[in-house]
């Protein structure tokens, strides 16, 4: 393999690991925060209970996300010199921006809401876990304007060897980027919901803190419901942007070979990208393409073939994270639904608690694969019409590259396992017991949050 | 007049980034030698624990800003050095991880396996980020089309690892400094005891390394021929005393702020000394990539500098006030309530 190819697979290594712990963070601190204005609000500790049980498995995650997203912004240096010289006027500008306004906030008021449960009144403390959620949000939000830029580049002239900063509004309001935003962050959002029932659920059919969990269940479930809705809406109305702007790409999460007009969509279908055909079509809903992409059965759709070969993007591995990608959202919507239904008897229904367990893993494939077709689908480019991936890497020698790819594979997997083992020692765990089960705090030991809590409480029990 | 001002807020931002994340990385280097119970572990982490994250982002942001108003030293700089970076970025992993992981599990292998990613990713940034900026301060082989002509072993030359050894010895005063300041009884006395050990080496090497640099690179021509900048270096000699003289009062806050100036000065310094390089080129001054020939439009480098010049102030505000409440010394009881990871 040549250094291109072990650019990239680092690069997807580096990005599929980040992005395994960041969805679960930009929700949860949410719900997080949300636990705690309610603690704030009512001076009811099973909140604040709830807050630092769900926030002991956020910091894993933020920890690990804020260390792996470093090593993200350096690769396009390290990596990929050549394209950060061409589009660094822009697209560096945006990470620049992501770190100056979001990524300080974020770390700063974390460790402040981690290590200040005593020194601060409750409303700054509460202050401090909102400051996180919106910096960790709006980090979101500059960093997939940068991939937006990269999706459809925007607001730039081309001058010398370069693409140049010409209309900055035009690169942050960037249509394309929004539609991205609000589906990446829909996506987190369920994944946030999701895990908390998951967890809940566990919790639910064993019978343990059932008022604790109940309740979650309840944060994680009407996230979860809103979002899952709310994707499949806005995935479609961004299906049409991709058709607009990124045809081929369109024609791979298809597997569309042909032109034509009335194109239909294939329920069923194995592409054959060697014979630029499919297999085992079956499912056939005429014009139904045609309909979603640009919403007139009438309308033509590209097909593949009217792409140059060396312009189309790998079909295969498109089309298949898309289909995935689309079934696990509707999965979301009947899952979520059904669970809303149920919601005040959710003991009744074991069977359903245990589905939901076994659903944790789902929203992160369906995050995951989103990126593939995002990243895959794009290809060959890397700036969608302006530069080829191929010229945008480094002239770094292969050795290099191969030795820090396997560090990268090394690195990650045993961090990951520690993560694992960690979040599910703590989701297992439960919450920690109630102030007032703690003997040496007396009867005025569940005191809400009007009284100094470092004070009134005498020992806490010590955590990990 | 732009590339001049983005050239400063670049050595600005990498000083303040040395300042901050120095004694992080310094006290994680001191750990073997000063946490010698478990309970002097627990408080040497809890010292750093409310800061290192923010302290960090001074790097991304140092990063990002190279990125943003330097692409063109960016994409060199970072694919030149690339396997001395990664190392760093593998290492500062390993150091992040440590904090969040450690206390998580009570096994005491599981501490010493964190303990050790403590250390060594506190090491080897200090040391590979001394050696990186050495090499800068001395000229990269860059050829004509900005590509690197070396290798990780050609960092590894005895000025690169003389830049390498004062950064560690910087980083390790600095942290010595800043655990005396934070904690009580015998650690105190024990990180006091290695700031006082470790000065007069400090201040040895740094002899060593300006006549080196006076020697080996180019960095004295801007003071020459601009005498009144001689103020920079000056004043870090005179810092590095008040570190001696602050210690001997016992005062380790003041210690701690001389020996934060003398790092932002000693970064100052060679900044300045490269002026208007960013990576001069030993092979061709003519192939140096320079704050002018590698910079950002100017539309980008306004938008910026407006984006730098509203935010920066606002992070510098709110991180003093964390400091500030965290500003008490680490007790044995902080250990026993209810925070942290």
């Amino acid at each position: 393999m040549d250094a291109l190819m072990l650019s990239r697979l680092q690069f997807a290594v580096a990005t599929f690991f980040h992005f395994i712990f960041v969805p679960l963070t930009l929700g949860l601190v949410i719900l997080i925060a949300i636990m705690e204005t309610i603690y704030v609000r009512t001076g009811d500790e099973l909140y604040k209970r709830q807050a630092k049980f769900w926030g002991k498995i956020f910091i894993v995650n933020f920890a690990i996300g804020v260390l792996t997203g470093i090593t993200l912004e350096f690769q396009f240096g390290t990596n990929w010199s050549r394209y950060s010289k061409y589009v660094g006027d822009i697209f560096g500008s945006l990470l620049a921006i992501e770190a100056t306004t979001s990524f300080f906030l974020e770390s700063t008021f974390l460790a402040v809401w981690i290590f200040g449960w005593n020194r601060l009144s409750p409303k700054v403390h509460l202050l401090a876990i909102w400051l996180v959620a919106a910096a960790s949000n709006a980090s979101a939000y500059w960093i997939i304007m940068a991939n937006a830029w990269m999706q459809n580049p925007v607001g730039y002239v081309l001058r010398g060897d370069r693409a140049e900063l010409d209309n900055f509004l035009a690169v942050v309001t960037n249509n394309f980027g929004w539609q991205q935003y609000f589906h990446t962050l829909s996506g987190a959002y369920i994944l946030a919901g999701f895990f908390v029932m998951g967890v809940s659920a566990y919790h639910i059919l064993r019978r343990q803190h059932l008022e604790f969990f109940t309740k979650s269940f309840r944060f994680g479930l009407i996230f979860a419901l809103i979002f899952s809705v709310a994707e499949v809406v806005q995935g479609h109305i961004h299906g049409a942007e991709v058709a607009k702007i990124q045809p081929a790409k369109l024609a791979a999460m298809e597997a569309h070979w042909d032109t034509r007009a009335n194109a239909p969509q294939t329920l069923f279908l194995i592409p054959d990208e060697k014979n630029e055909r499919n297999l085992l079509e079956f499912g056939k809903i005429p014009g139904a393409l045609s309909m979603l992409a640009y919403h007139s059965p009438s309308a033509v759709v590209k097909g593949l073939k009217d792409f140059p070969k060396d312009e189309r993007p790998p079909v295969a591995l498109t089309f298949i994270s898309f289909r995935i990608m689309v079934a696990l959202g509707f999965l979301f919507v009947l899952l979520t639904a059904v669970g809303w239904l149920w919601r005040n008897n959710l003991e009744a229904h074991p069977r359903f608690l245990r589905l939901l367990i076994w659903a944790i893993p789902l929203p992160y494939i369906a995050l995951q694969t989103g990126w593939i077709v995002a990243e895959v689908g794009r290809q060959p480019w890397i700036v969608y019409g302006l530069m080829k991936t191929q010229a945008a890497v480094s002239p770094i020698a292969v050795s290099q590259v191969g030795t820090t790819l396997v560090g990268f594979i090394a690195l990650y997997s045993l961090l990951g396992f520690v993560a694992f083992y960690l979040i599910r020692k703590f989701a297992i765990a439960g919450p920690e017991p109630a102030a007032a089960a703690i003997p040496t705090g007396g009867p005025s030991a569940a005191a809400g949050p009007q009284e100094e809590p470092g004070e009134a409480s005498g020992t806490f029990v010590e955590e990990g | 007049m732009l590339p001049t001002i983005w050239f400063l807020l670049w050595g600005i931002l990498w000083a303040v980034y040395f300042m901050l994340d120095g004694y992080d990385l310094g006290i994680g280097t001191l750990m073997p030698v000063l946490g010698k119970s478990e309970t002097d572990r627990r408080l040497i982490f809890r010292a750093m624990g409310p800061f290192w994250d923010g302290n960090e982002v001074w790097l991304i942001t140092a990063g990002g800003v190279t990125f943003a108003a330097f692409p063109t030293t960016y994409a060199v700089m970072f694919s030149g050095l690339y396997t001395a970076l990664m190392l760093i970025l593998f290492a500062l992993i390993l150091r992040g991880v440590s904090f969040a992981f450690r206390d998580e599990y009570d096994h005491p292998l599981w501490k010493k396996v964190w303990d050790g990613c403590l250390i060594v990713g506190s090491f080897l940034p200090a040391l590979l980020f001394g050696v990186a900026f050495a090499n800068i301060f001395r000229g990269l082989p860059l050829d004509s089309e900005g590509i690197f002509q070396g290798t990780l072993f050609s960092l590894l030359n005895p000025y690169g690892i003389a830049g390498g050894i004062l950064f560690l010895l910087l980083f390790c005063q600095h942290g010595a400094l800043w655990l005396a300041a934070k904690t009580t009884g015998e650690l105190e006395e024990r990180a006091a005891a290695m700031a006082r050990r470790l000065w007069p080496w400090l201040f040895l090497m740094s002899v060593i390394f300006l006549l080196a640099t006076q020697r080996i690179t180019n960095l004295f021509a801007n003071y020459l021929a601009n005498p009144v900048l001689l103020v920079i270096p000056l004043l870090a000699v005179a810092a590095l005393v008040m570190i001696r003289v602050y210690m001997r009062k016992g005062a380790w806050w003041r210690a701690w702020f001389a020996s934060a100036a003398v790092i932002v000065l000693v970064t100052l310094f060679g900044v300045v000394g490269l002026y208007p390089n960013l990576l001069p080129s030993s092979i061709d001054p003519a192939y140096s990539l320079t704050a002018f020939n590698s910079s950002s439009s100017p539309l980008t480098l306004k938008i910026m500098l407006a984006v730098a010049l509203t935010f920066v102030p606002v992070v510098i505000a709110y991180q003093t006030w964390v400091h500030f409440i965290f500003k008490d010394k680490i007790s044995h009881e902080d250990l026993a309530r209810e925070e942290g990871y």
